[in-house]
């Protein structure tokens, strides 16, 4: 039995670090190349960077010869924008659906969570020219606002699960302390949920920090470029800069990486609480 | 006079109808608790009463001042639920001073008023520690104690027991009636256990199906139920209902004379309460054991009579029987409970009849 067991333990440890090994690969291909020169990443990718192979030309490039700090700043005003627009907006509609009946609840909960099904890059064109009516291109704001309306469906779906196990019972107690509903929602109901919200944060943070398709159509304009658009302009038509490139890369995990170290623990405790009674 | 008045209320759920009118008059100070199997509309009361529900129809006057229209917090109340939804995210203080905080009460009257409460349920040690880090009869002194900061008109309980352990439970009971003691206050209590009604109650309203079958003090109930409903549900064990036949001017079971009354004719219930029945040769009622349950102090038997119908009795503890075994009961004619078939209570006292 303890022989089965430790086979068993083993087995699942083996195929967990395996598949470890296959998603880090690529990032640590990226890390290790950004601190070598060009020659030296060409001559052996793999290799680690030391020696004569060391060169901190990428990230003195990406640092000095281009505008990649303003790049980053546009970045980061677009996703923390957006990500507060759908945790508030996302948590607020959640909390409505599921705690007041009124008439079409049921149809406005689906129609909300339909952009889960339909991809808000099929309708391209039609934001393209809406933005442009609105006088909008290249702005921050065009895309602050796609990125609201792109995550706000599956926040929604997961809020609204969660808000739903939130206890009537504090709710109630809140009201009879004279708490306005608003004030239910925002002293009650957003501290006991606090883990889903880290847990939406990070779902909804990766792929707008990472989008490359937004920025390249509604703003690609030299003041408003996001980083992943920005690290385009080292790929050129003829000469493709990989340090600074590969730098640049490195340097735009950074964010996601602390946002996820400091939202770890609450995020596994949002992915499980629903399943074990806290 | 903190006095509640409930005239005519009605609630329904769409086209559902669950609170069928009801009109009741709670004294100031009163302990009044609402009783009744789940479903009945007791809980739903109580919310519209506290102003959780809105009211379909009806009047709900708290210290002679109609509050159906106001908000919860403007309606004199306290509520004390059975989840006791305690903020988890505050502590022990912060639970007992977040209302007074938001009804805009100067700090120095918050921690006065709050220091009183739990003085009251004896909680300082604990004022620094989250409810998370409370036992549950803790946390529920906690919720208690949020209660009492508000200092209302009314206190509103809601199964407050429920969640708590048998021995807890008991403890806390005894708690609450001190608290009334001690308070004075007018309390609304809901419960589904006849046990806690009994002894906490200055009157029980007993529900069913959104209706009110009876209202009364604990031993009115116990000695008078109105129908069989009221009967079984107070007591325990429940009271035993045995087919018996009535001619006019008396009760006749299993061929033998158990009472008299002048109401009874024709086929009707013979309800007798289990410690109601004594062991006796010459009694009526001769069975076989089926069950024998023995509890130290007392037992219960239960026993099976020849055409069928089952009853328990409750007997001393220095009784031994084992299944199978013949038993022969007789009835104290004074606590016989006469009901027609469909269960409404037959005419007034039953009179006992001499041994012959």
């Amino acid at each position: 039995m303890l022989v089965r067991e430790r086979i068993t333990s083993t087995g699942i440890h083996a195929v967990l670090i395996a598949y470890s090994m296959l998603a880090l690969f690529p990032l640590v291909l990226i890390v290790i190349n950004s601190l070598k020169s060009k020659k030296a990443i060409f001559r052996d990718p793999t290799g680690l960077p030391v020696g004569e192979a060391f060169s901190w030309k990428g990230y003195a490039s990406v640092l000095t010869n281009s505008d990649f700090p303003l790049y980053f700043g546009n970045s980061l005003i677009v996703t923390c924008v957006s990500l507060f627009l759908i945790l508030l907006f996302g948590a607020m509609a959640s909390h409505a659906l599921s705690e007041y009946r009124f008439p079409g609840d049921t149809f406005l909960g689906l129609y909300l969570i339909l952009g889960i099904m339909v991809p808000i890059r099929l309708g391209t064109v039609a934001l393209l020219q809406l933005v442009v009516d609105l006088n909008l291109a290249n702005t921050l704001t065009a895309l602050i606002l796609v990125y609201t309306a792109q995550g706000l469906p599956i926040a929604i779906f997961i809020f609204t699960e969660f808000l739903k196990s939130v206890s009537r019972e504090i709710k109630d107690s809140a009201r009879i302390d004279g708490l306005s509903e608003y004030r239910i929602f925002f002293e009650v109901v957003v501290p006991l949920v606090r883990p889903v919200i880290a847990t939406v944060a990070v779902f909804s943070m990766i792929p707008i920090w990472n989008d490359l398709c937004f920025p390249l159509i509604l703003s690609p304009g030299e003041e408003t470029r996001t980083v992943t658009l920005g690290v385009q302009q080292f790929i050129g038509q003829y000469t493709v800069n990989w340090g600074a490139v590969l730098a640049s890369l490195s340097v735009a995990i950074l964010p996601v990486l602390i946002m996820y170290v400091i939202f770890s623990k609450q995020l596994i405790r949002g992915i499980t609480s629903g399943a074990v009674k806290g | 006079m903190a006095t509640l008045e409930l005239s005519g209320i009605r609630k329904s759920f769409g086209a559902v109808e669950v609170i069928h009118g009801m009109d009741l008059q709670v004294k100031d100070g009163e302990l009044i608790v609402f009783v009744g199997p789940s479903g009945c509309g007791k809980s739903t009361m109580l919310r519209m009463i506290a102003g959780l529900e809105k009211v379909t129809a009806g009047e709900i006057s708290i210290a002679g001042k109609r509050v159906d229209h106001l908000p919860p917090a403007h309606r004199g109340i306290a509520m004390v639920f059975q989840s006791y939804a305690l903020y988890p995210h505050k502590n022990v203080r912060g639970n007992l001073g977040f209302a007074l905080k938001h009804a805009g009460v100067p700090q120095k009257e918050i921690d006065q008023r709050v220091n009183t409460a739990a003085e009251i349920l004896e909680l300082d040690p604990l004022m620094d520690r989250k409810p998370k880090e409370l036992s549950g009869g803790q946390r529920q002194r906690v919720a208690i104690g949020r209660a009492i900061v508000r200092e209302p008109d009314v206190f509103l309980f809601d199964e407050p027991l429920s969640n708590l352990d048998a021995a807890l439970r008991v403890h806390m009971r005894v708690e609450i009636l001190k608290l009334h003691q001690r308070l004075g206050s007018t309390m609304v209590y809901v419960t589904h256990d006849q046990v806690e009604a009994m002894t906490l109650a200055d009157r029980i309203v007993v529900f069913r199906d959104g209706q009110v079958e009876q209202v009364g003090t604990p031993l009115e109930l116990y000695r008078d139920p109105v129908n069989t409903f009221v009967a079984g549900f107070i007591g325990s064990p429940a009271m035993n209902f045995l087919q018996a036949d009535g001619n006019g001017h008396s009760v006749q079971l299993a061929g033998a004379q158990v009472c008299e009354s002048n109401a009874a004719a024709g086929k009707l219930q013979l309800g007798i309460r289990p410690e109601h029945l004594t062991l006796n040769e010459d009694g009526p009622l001769k069975g076989r054991v089926s069950v024998f349950e023995h509890l130290g102090g007392e037992s219960f038997v239960h026993l099976v009579l020849p055409d069928e119908q089952t009853l328990i009795a409750k007997l001393d503890g220095e009784y031994s029987f084992v299944p199978g075994e013949k038993c022969t009961l007789a009835i104290k004619p004074a606590h016989c409970h006469l009901f027609d078939m469909q269960g409404q209570k037959l005419g007034d006292k039953v009179r006992a009849i001499d041994a012959a």
